[in-house]
């Protein structure tokens, strides 16, 4: 199979198009909800962060911010009957596949009232109704699991696929060239999603990969894959649309490289010797949200109001939500051991 | 073979086989377990039967084929995983200690794992360090898992419905001196709850205490010392996490002595666990300190005389136990 | 007006160091703008300001190291009036009060729909109550002590160790009792003590066939030799006569096994060390022995200092349990209180024990010649059991050789 590199063509503005790809889905409404998806995910996650120097979320705190369109942009195209795996930097898959906000702020203070009962916390989010499994703090660690879980929807014949997010950090791991191995060979409807930041925590993709395009070594296992701007929201819900198509028509796995960038460093503790603040800026330029805003903008798709009213509403859910966690009990102490192990068939 | 006897590795396959057969969401999956038809022989002819589908061959990817087990686990199915010896299952670690044990706790209990695990585990075939390891303990380590060993013929036969009926992550373990023993015919009856360790053989005077492959060792050095007039219980363990403490303790408050006889290695063993529980619990009625014996603390060789050296054997058990009740060893 | 604190960005970091203020009072902010650089060990990391507003105050400056959740500056909100204290638009959580605190005592938080299944092992918890029911529980210490001291431990119902297990402090407690017996009674109560001591000396008369011997020791070369160990000491340093006695009598005792050793359950062991029962006696009354360990090996400055220690502790009740326990032979020194002499009555299961009276001048004869002499009584009470009067002489002789070439003593 040819290598197959995306031609980018730049245009104006900044708004990156691949030219591999038919034309974007350009309905007003729902460009807007594109739009309020990612805000949603930026504001939680800035709240986040004030929260997180409060001390009121502990532990590890890995933001999305920078790379929301990725996980926007894909969530557009699945079916509640399919099944999602994320990492340790979670959150807005958490919110793009529909959980609830308040449940997540929860989770994150730890009380009994989050998506896991508080046990997880950040890095550890699950929702079995929408079929979110997490949620992993080990690089790599959720791949055999999405091969799993596509091998039994496969199995009982079932129309869901699996999406699995991953860092190209997870690259390195043998996990991820097993697993790749394993869809390939046994057909599995899974779409694997490669969040393509450069940086594995402070280790450039440059000085880890002998390979540095992602997308080919998946290619080099006879899967189709392809690299896409993750920075533009548009993009990637074309690419997922057709991919996650394929794959419901039978056609295998797939694997597809979001090119994005993290904006803020890799957990709350990272003073980012690894990189200029220049570079940041520069990425942060062409931002998704600056991104589409713009283009809405320059296209008079997109009023300061109603701009203004999609904050408002995302600012209101954030306050319910901090308002949910913090109302919200810690789980009795006489309760460590409850769900250690289940009881009868499931 | 006599009619109406089994071999331990025959009722495996059995096991597999009623398994399949009932429920169409079991299916076996490792390493040469279809085409080669198991290393140790055990899924012979499954995959004529049951299709490549559901006997399914994997690729030597320890880490990627038991997290899809888990994976499968999660999505509705009832994978039964072989990973082909303990030795090889320290590549997938991470999956069943990370993801396996810790799942339905860290989701707050959304998310069950019902999936078994079987490995080949010890020593006894000059396979040397690499191919000898015998790491039950650090299985029984982990909450989150259950971990079996079936020492029977009837265990070998019915455990691993119970463990399929299980909704949590069992790892059970098949000794690998134990496929060609044999034995009459069981029946459901012969294998109790896999929860419960069993006397296989009553005592007043001192309490073996062992698990798997060490089970015929420890058969053999009670009847020796039957012969001497001495009467030792033997205690099978069955389930290494959790542990049947009740009946451990049962034992030993009736007998007032323990040996446990494990081939891992002394420090950090699974016989470190069991004496210590017992000094907790039985010291006041104790009459001599909690003894154990273990595999010697070095890689396990290859040639057969170090082998043996390495592992605990009858004739040590036998001076062990006669040492604890005050009498002379070296009788044979 | 809003508190700006010193953020924390892991738990690792405990304080922070203000590098530089990037804002000075009276600056507006927008909320993302960062105000501050921050030092912390792994490196400058920015601090933002999450709301709109204006800088009012700063509180801290730079250079200084500041511990997380503690103020640095004052932020005048953008959508409040400047001197109103109005609620801010997200309940903002007073410093400290809202941190991970201990969980309330309600159960509301339990899930219903996950029913409770505890398979932790029973090791986590100990056996509730009498497990072996009806049988009485004796730790390994306390029933070789048990053994040893030929005590019935059965006759006790319960003790105090943990699920009323007996322990080895019942079997000491019933050995000091009527019915038991006691080596060396607690310095707790006098009136304890002097019933322990009846119940030893009683049961030593009734038990052990004493016979007494003693022998009069000239103490003169004895005594110039310690004058001259004496000289230009201070009071501290100062040897007694009774160090050099013990020291004759320990050194004397290793060639008379007979005379050092415990006698129990009808068989005699005799000790290969010699830890002498120095007996003290205790103001307002009462006695206690004190072992002087290895006393054979020790010079007499050793002895000193032991000797004088031992005193010391015993009436302020600081003698280990070692000490009151395992003494090999007692010597009981009466020299203070101006008696000659002592038939004494032996401490079970000891067999002898050797008493000293006053140092005294009296004529004394020598070849045929009286002279006077200073001299002390020393005398021997042994078992007839496990030795008798001619060893018994020996030992007196023995004592007495040293006594007169204290140099042997070093």
């Amino acid at each position: 199979m040819p290598a197959r590199l995306p031609q980018i063509v730049l245009v104006k503005k900044g708004f990156v198009m691949t030219s591999n790809h038919p034309k974007p889905h350009m309905d007003k409404a729902h460009l807007h909800g594109l739009l309020k998806q990612m805000l949603r995910i930026r504001r939680f996650e800035e709240k986040c962060a004030e929260l997180y120097t409060q001390q009121q979320i502990r532990g590890f705190l890995h933001l999305y911010i920078g790379e929301e369109a990725v996980a926007v942009g894909i969530m557009q195209v699945l079916d509640p009957q399919d099944a999602v795996l994320s990492t340790y930097r979670e959150h807005g898959h958490a919110l793009a596949r529909g959980l609830d906000m308040g449940k997540v702020m929860a989770e994150l203070f730890g009380k009994v009232s989050g998506s896991s009962r508080g046990r997880g916390g950040s890095m550890h989010i699950f929702d079995s109704d929408k079929r979110f499994y997490g949620g992993n703090a080990i690089v790599a660690g959720a791949l055999p699991l999405a091969v799993g879980l596509a091998l039994a929807d496969k199995m009982q014949g079932k129309k869901g696929i699996t999406v699995c997010f991953f860092g190209e950090g997870a690259v390195a791991e043998g996990e991820f060239h097993e697993s790749l191995n394993l869809a390939q060979l046994w057909q599995l409807p899974l779409l694997f999603v490669c969040e393509n930041n450069g940086y594995a925590m402070g280790t450039a993709l440059a000085i880890s990969e002998s390979q540095p395009h992602i997308f080919i070594k998946a290619q080099s296992y006879g899967m189709q894959a392809e690299a896409v701007n993750g920075m533009n929201v548009v993009d990637v819900e074309a690419a997922a649309a057709r991919y996650c198509q394929a794959i419901r028509d039978g056609g295998g796995p797939h694997f597809l490289e979001c090119n994005t960038y993290r904006f803020r460093g890799h957990s709350m503790f990272d003073s980012q010797l690894y990189r200029t603040s220049e570079e940041v800026q520069q990425w942060q330029g062409k931002g998704p949200i600056v991104q589409l805003q713009n283009w809405l903008h320059s296209n008079h798709a997109l009023s300061s109001a109603e701009l203004q009213q999609l904050e408002l509403d995302v600012q209101q859910e954030i306050a319910s939500a901090v308002d949910f966690a913090e109302q919200g009990e810690f789980e009795d102490e006489s309760d460590l051991c409850l769900g250690l192990y289940g009881q009868g068939l499931l | 073979m006599k009619e109406n006897t089994l071999s331990y590795r025959d009722a495996v396959h059995e096991a597999i086989a009623e398994a399949m057969r009932q429920d169409e969401r079991v299916f076996l999956m490792g390493e040469d377990v279809g085409n080669y038809g198991g290393c140790y022989a055990v899924s012979k002819g499954l995959s004529a039967e049951f299709g490549p589908q559901r006997i399914m061959d994997t690729p030597l990817s320890e880490s990627g084929f038991v997290g899809a087990g888990i994976g499968a686990a999660m999505g509705g199915m009832r994978p039964i995983v072989e990973i082909m010896t303990v030795n090889f299952s320290l590549l997938a670690l991470d999956q069943i200690v990370n993801n396996a044990a810790t799942l339905r706790h860290m989701s707050g209990g959304q998310i069950g794992v019902p999936l078994v695990i079987r490995m080949a585990t010890g020593s006894g075939k000059q396979l040397a360090a690499q191919h000898s390891h015998s790491l039950e303990n650090w299985y029984a380590h982990v909450p989150g898992i259950k971990v079996l060993a079936p020492a029977t013929i009837a265990d070998a036969r019915y455990m691993l419905a119970m463990a399929l009926a299980d909704p949590d992550p069992v790892v059970l373990f098949e000794h690998v001196m134990l496929y060609n023993e044999t034995a009459a015919l069981p029946t459901p009856a012969d294998c109790p709850d896999m929860h419960k360790a069993v006397v296989r053989k009553s005592g007043t005077q001192l309490s073996l205490i062992t698990y798997g492959g060490s089970l015929g060792k420890a058969l053999e050095a009670a009847t020796l010392l039957q012969e001497q007039g001495l009467s030792v219980e033997v205690l099978d363990l069955r389930c290494l996490r959790p542990l049947d403490t009740a009946s451990i303790f049962a034992s030993v408050d009736k007998t007032k002595r323990l040996l446990v006889v494990d081939e891992g290695w002394r420090t950090g063993s699974l016989a470190a666990e069991i004496c210590a529980a017992v000094a907790e619990h039985c010291f006041w009625s104790l009459d001599a300190p909690p003894q154990r014996i273990c595999s010697v603390e070095v890689p396990i060789p290859y040639p057969r005389h170090l082998e043996l050296a390495a592992t605990p054997q009858v004739q040590q058990i036998v001076d062990l136990v006669l040492g604890l009740l005050g009498k002379q060893a070296g009788t044979k | 007006m809003k508190q700006l604190t010193m953020p924390s960005f892991g738990a690792d970091m405990a304080t922070g160091i203000i590098a530089q203020w990037k804002v000075q009072p009276g600056d507006k902010v927008q909320k993302g703008d960062i105000v501050a650089s921050i030092d912390t060990m792994k490196g400058l990391i920015d601090m933002e300001v999450f709301d709109d507003g204006v800088i009012n105050k700063l509180l801290a400056a730079e250079g200084e190291d500041i511990e997380v959740g503690q103020p640095i500056a004052q932020l005048t909100l953008a959508d409040e009036p400047r001197s109103a204290t109005e609620a801010p638009k997200h309940p903002q959580a007073p410093l400290g009060q809202k941190s991970i605190s201990a969980p309330k005592d309600k159960h509301q938080s339990r899930n219903p729909s996950a029913p409770r299944v505890d398979l932790a092992s029973d090791s986590d918890r100990f056996p509730e109550d009498n497990e072996v029911a009806g049988r009485r529980r004796i730790s390994p210490a306390a029933r070789q002590k048990a053994a040893e001291l030929a005590i019935d431990w059965r006759q006790l119902q319960t003790g105090s160790g943990p699920q009323g297990a007996i322990v080895l402090d019942d079997i000491m407690t019933m050995a000091k009792a009527s019915t038991g017996e006691a080596h060396y009674p607690e310095a707790d109560s006098s009136q304890q003590m002097r019933e322990a001591i009846a119940a030893v000396v009683s049961r030593s008369k009734r038990d052990i066939p004493h016979y007494y011997l003693q022998q009069d020791i000239q103490l003169d070369n004895a005594l110039a030799w310690l004058a001259e160990y004496n000289q230009g000491r201070t009071m501290d340093e100062r040897m007694l006569l009774s160090a050099l006695l013990y020291c004759a009598i320990a050194k004397a005792l290793p060639s008379f096994p007979q005379f050092n050793g415990f006698y129990l359950q009808g068989r005699y062991q005799a000790q290969e060390l010699v830890h002498l029962g120095n007996a003290i006696s205790l103001h307002g009354g009462g006695l206690m022995v004190a072992a002087i360990h290895h006393a054979q090996q020790l010079n007499p400055a050793q002895m000193m200092l032991k000797l004088r220690d031992q005193v010391l502790r015993a009436r302020e009740g600081g003698l280990r349990m070692s000490e009151m326990q395992d003494a090999t032979i007692t010597v009981s020194n009466l020299g203070d209180r101006g008696t000659d002499s002592m038939q004494s009555i032996i401490f079970p299961p000891q067999v002898a024990i050797v008493a000293l009276g006053r140092q005294r001048c009296v004529p004394w004869v020598v070849d045929e010649q009286v002279s006077i002499a200073h001299i002390v009584t020393v005398s021997l009470a042994a078992d007839h059991r496990v030795s008798d009067g001619h060893a018994g002489a020996r030992l007196l002789n023995k004592i007495d050789h040293l006594l007169q070439n204290p140099e042997l003593l070093i």
